[in-house]
């Protein structure tokens, strides 16, 4: 197990170097990096001061480790729009993403894992069809061009919700959160719906299929034989074995869901990181951008090593193999 | 030659083994693929969006780009509007004044265009180093499939904005950006089947009689590896288009001056909130058309050139 992590530790910090080489060469090769570090409007002495810092007058690997001694310490230039140092700017809209993430995975389950559990139990019906029928749709549907319609349907012909921004926050815990007020509630609902989307359609397929698979299983027909009620069968016996694969592709998918908050929180104008980069890079504003793809790198290493893990500890023939090769 | 169909023939058992050897596979493959009425219809659309985006500039009603054609004068009218010439805008103008309908045929070239080409671009490589990995074995296998897993853990989506952020808006960089997104798909599924076949006996002829490699892999194992690469070559067009269209959006992938259906999608995002919804939804309606018929067609092959499921 140890040996395990180990293994998995070092790959991450591989992925991490190799990501913090491309960035720093993306943005040396690309352009100038002056250029990129200062903004047009700054003077001389701003540019020699930059200049000396990232030492652009020493060799390239002088210039790497500099880059990335700077990055260590939380030092990624400051923001040409905010004036702000860029990592404080991304990591203030950390939570807002996170929140629109948890909301969408939340709604994935609570409405997916129903319809999936029912086109299972009667899959000849006529609404078990509809529902099947809906989640094919769900995976081709674009999803930003569905948040577009959710916008023209409930916020301008119906006027049922509004369609930017996050609404009144509340802080919880020393974060500040939309979905303990009603205000930031309904603006919370269209993101949310929009960005689990693709997820509900997937968590009705997985459902569907595992219950199709347990209702014949040989424990069922004996709660049924036993007399127990319907509910109790598929909320105890069926409900806590189809969960196990529907759980484990959530936890995979979170990662997804942040990386596709992208797209949603430029319609639904949600500030989060996701939008954050975006009006960053169609303002050229570089320094934000290399920041920003630091740390998104950094999070999903770090899900993915989380996962990793977890998968060996209930699958012991993943960590095995792993450490045969 | 074959019985004519009549209900009984219908319902008869399979045919006896001389009546299947007429059949060449390719034939097989088609009555196969042409069975279900869904896969059918798909197969058409797909041909008509196919038809339109290559012809588009001999069938639109005008060309949007051409601005002796386009008169700001005629700019958000409603579908079935007239303009001041006469002509009827079937689906309405944009902010430009632009036939929408003709915006839309050549929103689709361009969509279809860099979907198709990345797709062609990502198997070629893709399916190379997939062969290449399974064929060799040992540490090229596992240093290649363990890239390819790293890959595969971030989100298509996320690599490819990552690569857009650093390299900028351009035909040429959005193709570069899906190229690097797919081709992993392309090496495992290539890998996954080519390590079958590798340990059949046509290659271990082949390798008997001292062929060199680039002649086994390319012309021994390929061949034999194309059904499942086929498959994943559908699926992932229709991803890479809607990736397109997403990245399009968003502002970071193609530029103004190659307007793809994402990029006619976020245009009429700014009319929208005044009730002109036409601008967004059609394009949208196109790309949901796409994207569906490719993605029935892909699933269709996947039954049909399965060897478990053949009949």
């Amino acid at each position: 197990m140890t040996v395990f992590i180990i293994r998995r530790i070092m790959q991450s910090a591989i992925v991490v170097l190799v990501m913090s080489f491309l960035v720093f060469g993306g943005v040396n090769l690309v352009g100038d990096p002056v250029e990129m570090m200062v903004s047009d409007e700054a003077d001389q002495e701003e540019r020699e001061r930059v200049i000396r810092s990232m030492g652009l007058d020493k060799p390239w690997y002088v210039q790497y480790g500099l880059f990335v001694t700077n990055a260590l310490q939380g030092d990624l230039g400051k923001s040409f729009v905010y004036g702000e140092p860029a990592l404080q700017l991304i990591v203030q809209k950390i939570p807002a993403t996170f929140e629109l993430a948890l909301a969408a995975l939340l709604m994935a389950v609570v409405i997916g894992i129903p319809l999936g559990v029912f086109s299972g139990l009667k899959p000849e019906t006529r609404t078990s069809k509809v529902i099947m029928a809906g989640s094919i749709l769900g995976f081709s549907l674009p999803t930003f061009w569905v948040g577009l319609m959710f916008i023209m349907v409930f916020a301008v012909m119906l006027g049922w919700l509004p369609s930017t921004g996050r609404g009144e926050t509340v802080p919880l815990m020393g974060l500040s959160v939309s979905f303990l007020t009603l205000d930031g509630l309904s603006h919370l609902l269209m993101p949310a719906v929009n960005l689990a989307l693709f997820k509900i359609s997937l968590v009705i397929r997985l459902a569907r299929a595992g219950t199709r698979e347990v209702v014949h299983q040989d424990y069922i027909k004996f709660a049924r034989a036993k007399g127990l009620s319907t509910r109790r069968i598929i909320f105890v016996h069926l409900m806590k074995n189809i969960l196990i694969p529907v759980v484990t592709v959530l936890g995979l998918e979170f990662g997804g869901l942040i990386a596709f908050s992208v797209v949603t929180e430029t319609v639904f104008a949600w500030p989060g990181m996701g939008k954050l980069i975006i009006d960053s890079i169609n303002g050229l504003d570089r320094p934000v951008i290399v920041a920003y793809l630091m740390i998104i790198v950094l999070i999903f290493v770090i899900i993915n090593l989380v996962v990793d893990v977890l998968y060996s500890i209930l699958d012991p023939r993943v960590r095995l193999q792993d450490v045969k090769s | 030659m074959t019985p004519p169909v009549s209900e009984q023939t219908m319902e008869a058992p399979r045919p006896s083994v001389a009546e299947i050897k007429v059949e060449t596979p390719f034939q097989r493959f088609r009555s196969d693929f042409f069975d279900s009425g869904v896969a059918t219809a798909a197969f058409v659309v797909l041909g008509g969006i196919f038809f339109i985006a290559i012809f588009a500039p001999w069938i639109s009603p005008q060309n949007p780009y051409d601005l002796a054609q386009v008169s700001v004068m005629d700019s958000k009218l409603p579908p079935g509007e007239k303009s001041m010439t006469g002509m009827v805008f079937y689906l309405g103008t944009d902010g430009a004044g632009r036939d929408l309908l003709s915006a839309m045929f050549y929103g689709l070239r361009i969509s279809l265009g860099v979907g198709v080409m990345s797709g062609v671009i990502a198997m070629c490589i893709g399916a190379t180093i997939g062969l290449v990995a399974a064929y060799f074995g040992g540490r090229t296998d596992t240093l290649i499939m363990r890239i390819v897993d790293i890959q595969l853990s971030f989100p298509a989506i996320l690599v490819a904005l990552i690569l857009l952020a650093l390299l900028g808006k351009g035909v040429d960089k959005i193709i570069v950006a899906l190229v690097v997104v797919q081709w992993a798909y392309y090496a495992r599924t290539v890998r996954g089947s080519a390590l079958v076949e590798r340990n059949k006996e046509y290659i271990e002829a082949a390798t008997c009689l001292a062929l060199d490699h680039k002649r086994i892999l390319f012309r021994h194992l390929l061949p034999n590896c194309l059904p499942p690469l086929i498959v994943v070559g559908t699926i992932q067009t229709a991803h890479a288009i809607s990736l397109e269209a997403t990245l399009s959006f968003l502002g970071v992938g193609l530029p103004v001056s190659e307007p793809s259906l994402g990029l006619l999608i976020a245009n009429g995002f700014d009319y929208m909130l005044s009730h002109k919804y036409w601008i967004s939804f059609f394009p949208g309606i196109a790309l949901l058309i796409t994207i569906v018929s490719i993605n029935l067609v892909g699933d269709q092959l996947r039954d049909v050139l399965n060897p478990r499921l053949q009949r």
